[in-house]
């Protein structure tokens, strides 16, 4: 007998809010209101000191909702190629950039909006080679939109001290003095007091759904949580955001209780790791309707979207559990400086997806403990053209993996570039990895 | 009982009739061309023919290969992996590590003690480790494919080919070739140059002996010397069969044990 399946209640939920964010960006002017725009890695509750009607448009999410949209993709990319920039930069990057060159803009349905909203300001972070340039070229496509970028290389977590998150902190302090230069508007404390506690909640309630995850049959399939764990990227600060959370992690409690899956047979359970080919996830249905098989996770949603307490103090072992909110750790934000020393701390500490860029290490333990807290049967891995940042470890952790007895396929390809994706190569390599473990194709 | 495996390859279509007891009754090789329906239907007829059968005779066929979709009287389908990898412990149970370099693919595989597929690397999307490479390069050259791997042994020193495409590898020959580089040491250069890409591929397993070499780029004696080189260790290739074949017979194994 097959495993209960049903839609998720909040489904429509989480799509409304992710259609009114990039509508409120759109027509935030209109009121008088902010925009702002940066990477969706950026320290989010920081503009929102700025009033209650800032907006923002973050570039990651932007640039995979754009690539999802395979005419609009082809477009921003060749729009841009044509400007001279390479086709082995940021996916993401380059949609984004195509998009803003077109000067058109892309709503969350796909509708196209004429001309690509300016944003008044960018403030971003700078993790890698592309973070920081990313803005700093959006601002001279848009004509000169004044751009902030906050260095966060003091990681990784399980070694931070005071003086690396004071490091952090006052390039914070710093930027609130020249947003309000740039918008004219008086900094609000409580706000960003708000935006901090929020924050953290949202990434700590996010990370206990995606524990509920360990359960078999697992409640949710990574396409669903593609949808839900984006709000994280989008606006983790918003209090609207933690709301959609708390009910999302109600419903999939009450999915595990009752034994509803994610599919009416999980005969395998396997988990990724980099950004997924956004062009091309009908991989995922392949592997579900084939085989049976459900990614119960991944690196890249739950490390980018949740807060967990990561390397243990020795640096030796990963641990998947959820981090803590301030009220949890007992930490009062009182004041602008606790608040940005929270927030500093919080995501220097507990973004897992920042820590495995600061060491190969820490990429490999985590991984290897995720296969084994979500009772994996295997890790599909993307070999991704379009991120150096997250791709540039991935073949030592497969290696890694394999000799620790763990199962492994790779596939080439591009999250956000549908040029360099094989749709018939990758459904082959699934197929031989799946024969390779003897697991048969669903009659 | 008697089966068929085939293999539809972007270059050559190979058939093997295969009985209960694992007997290779019969097999045939023919280039696929472009109607790859016509050219599978053509290349079982004269197999079933060399072994004196006829087609209600079999029970089961599979398939492999890029075109295996175009077999349309197939019962079933392998992937190339797991047919080479099956078909490799067939002609070598002590293959551990098997090395396919086709005409536009190449692969690695690695077998456990029992002939299963434990893991596998793939060559994606570049032909510079494939056979179509060696076709252009021996056009290039004016040569047999015999004569090319040939002179790769004759070649008195290493000449680095440092282009990573195909294209402008190319290039790269047509340059030295202007230069008077003896033809020789281009053909080592190529070879080298091959085995280059094909083992950065099978490096990302775990390289264990015996590494047998399988497809069309294993006929080449050059080829197999340059492996030897640059993986410093040796090499072996099927000794029964020609090397392109085994992934067909991969599928007849698969078709014998009715399983995938």
């Amino acid at each position: 007998m097959g495993v209960r399946v049903r839609p998720f209640e909040c489904w429509d939920d989480f799509k409304r809010y992710r259609m009114e964010y990039y509508r409120n960006y759109l027509e935030a002017k209109e009121n008088g209101s902010i925009r702002w725009a940066g990477s969706a890695w950026a320290f989010d509750p920081v503009p929102a000191g700025l009033g209650e009607d800032v907006y923002p448009l973050t570039g990651e999410p932007y640039g995979a909702t754009a690539a999802f949209f395979r005419d609009f993709s082809m477009r921003a990319l060749e729009t841009i190629e044509r400007k001279g920039a390479a086709r082995d930069l940021c996916g993401y990057m380059r949609n984004y950039w195509g998009s803003v060159a077109m000067d058109r803009y892309l709503l969350a349905d796909g509708a196209e909006i004429e001309p690509f909203p300016k944003p008044d300001f960018n403030f971003t972070i700078h993790i890698c080679c592309t973070h920081a340039k990313w803005y700093h070229y959006a601002a001279e496509l848009e004509g000169g939109v004044p751009t902030y970028a906050v260095d966060i290389s003091v990681g990784p977590g399980y070694l931070l001290n005071d003086k690396k998150i004071e490091y952090v902190v006052r390039q914070l302090e710093d930027a609130i003095q020249w947003m309000e230069k740039v918008t004219g508007r008086e900094y609000d404390d409580e706000l960003l007091i708000r935006a901090v506690e929020n924050e953290a909640r949202s990434m700590t309630l996010w990370s206990k759904i995606c524990k509920l995850n360990q359960n078999t049959p697992a409640p949710m399939e990574e396409k669903s949580m593609f949808s839900f764990y984006v709000m994280t990227l989008l606006r983790r600060s918003d209090e609207k955001v933690v709301k959609l959370y708390e009910k999302l992690y109600k419903e999939v409690e009450s999915r595990v209780k009752r034994g509803i899956g994610a599919l009416t047979q999980e005969q395998f359970r396997f988990v990724t790791d980099n950004p997924p080919p956004w062009p091309f996830l009908k991989v995922y249905r392949y592997l579900e309707e084939n085989y049976g098989a459900v990614s119960v996770g991944s690196i890249y949603t739950f490390g980018l979207g949740a807060a967990w307490l990561g390397m243990d103090e020795k640096g030796e072992n990963w641990i998947w559990e959820p981090a803590p909110t301030p009220e949890e750790a007992g930490y009062e934000i009182h004041d602008r400086r606790s608040a940005l020393w929270w927030t500093a701390m919080f995501n220097l500490k507990y973004r897992a997806s920042w820590q495995h860029e600061y060491s190969h290490w820490i990429r490999k333990q985590e991984t290897y403990q995720m296969v084994k807290d979500w009772k994996a049967d295997a890790i599909i891995m993307h070999l991704n053209r379009g991120c150096e940042l997250w791709n540039m470890s991935t073949l030592e952790v497969r290696d890694y993996l394999v000799r620790n007895g763990i199962s492994v396929a790779t596939y080439e390809g591009n999250m956000a570039d549908p040029r360099e994706f094989d749709e018939a190569r990758t459904f082959n390599v699934i197929d031989s990895f799946m024969q390779s473990l003897g697991i048969e194709k669903l009659t | 009982m008697v089966v068929a495996g085939i293999d539809v390859g972007s270059k050559m279509a190979k058939v093997v009739i295969m009985d209960a007891d694992r007997n290779i009754l019969s097999y045939v090789m023919a280039r696929t061309g472009t109607d790859h329906r016509e050219t599978s239907e053509t290349v079982l007829g004269e197999a079933l023919e060399k072994a004196g059968l006829k087609r209600d005779d079999l029970e089961k066929i599979v398939a492999t290969g890029f075109g295996k979709i175009s077999v349309p009287f197939a019962d079933d389908e392998v992937t190339q992996v797991i047919a080479a990898g099956r078909g490799a412990y067939f002609v070598r149970p002590s293959a551990r590590t098997v090395i396919e370099v086709g005409a536009e693919e190449s692969r690695a595989i690695s077998l456990d003690e029992n002939g299963n597929v434990r893991d596998f690397a793939l060559a994606d999307k570049c032909a510079a480790g494939a056979g179509s490479f060696v076709d252009a390069m021996i056009r290039y050259l004016e040569v047999t494919p015999e004569e090319f791997g040939q002179l790769a042994l004759q070649a008195t020193r290493a000449i680095p080919m440092n282009a990573q495409c195909v294209v402008f590898a190319e290039s790269e020959v047509v340059s030295l070739l202007h230069s008077n580089v003896p033809k020789a040491e281009i053909s080592r250069a190529i070879h080298d140059a091959i085995a280059d890409r094909v083992i950065a591929i099978a490096r990302r397993l775990d390289i264990r002996d015996d590494v047998l070499l399988i497809g069309g780029l294993a006929n080449d004696i050059g080829f197999i010397e340059s492996m030897k080189r640059e993986l410093g260790k040796e090499v072996y290739v099927p000794e029964d069969y020609p090397p392109e074949l085994i992934p067909a017979i991969g599928a007849a194994l698969s078709a014998v044990q009715g399983v995938r």
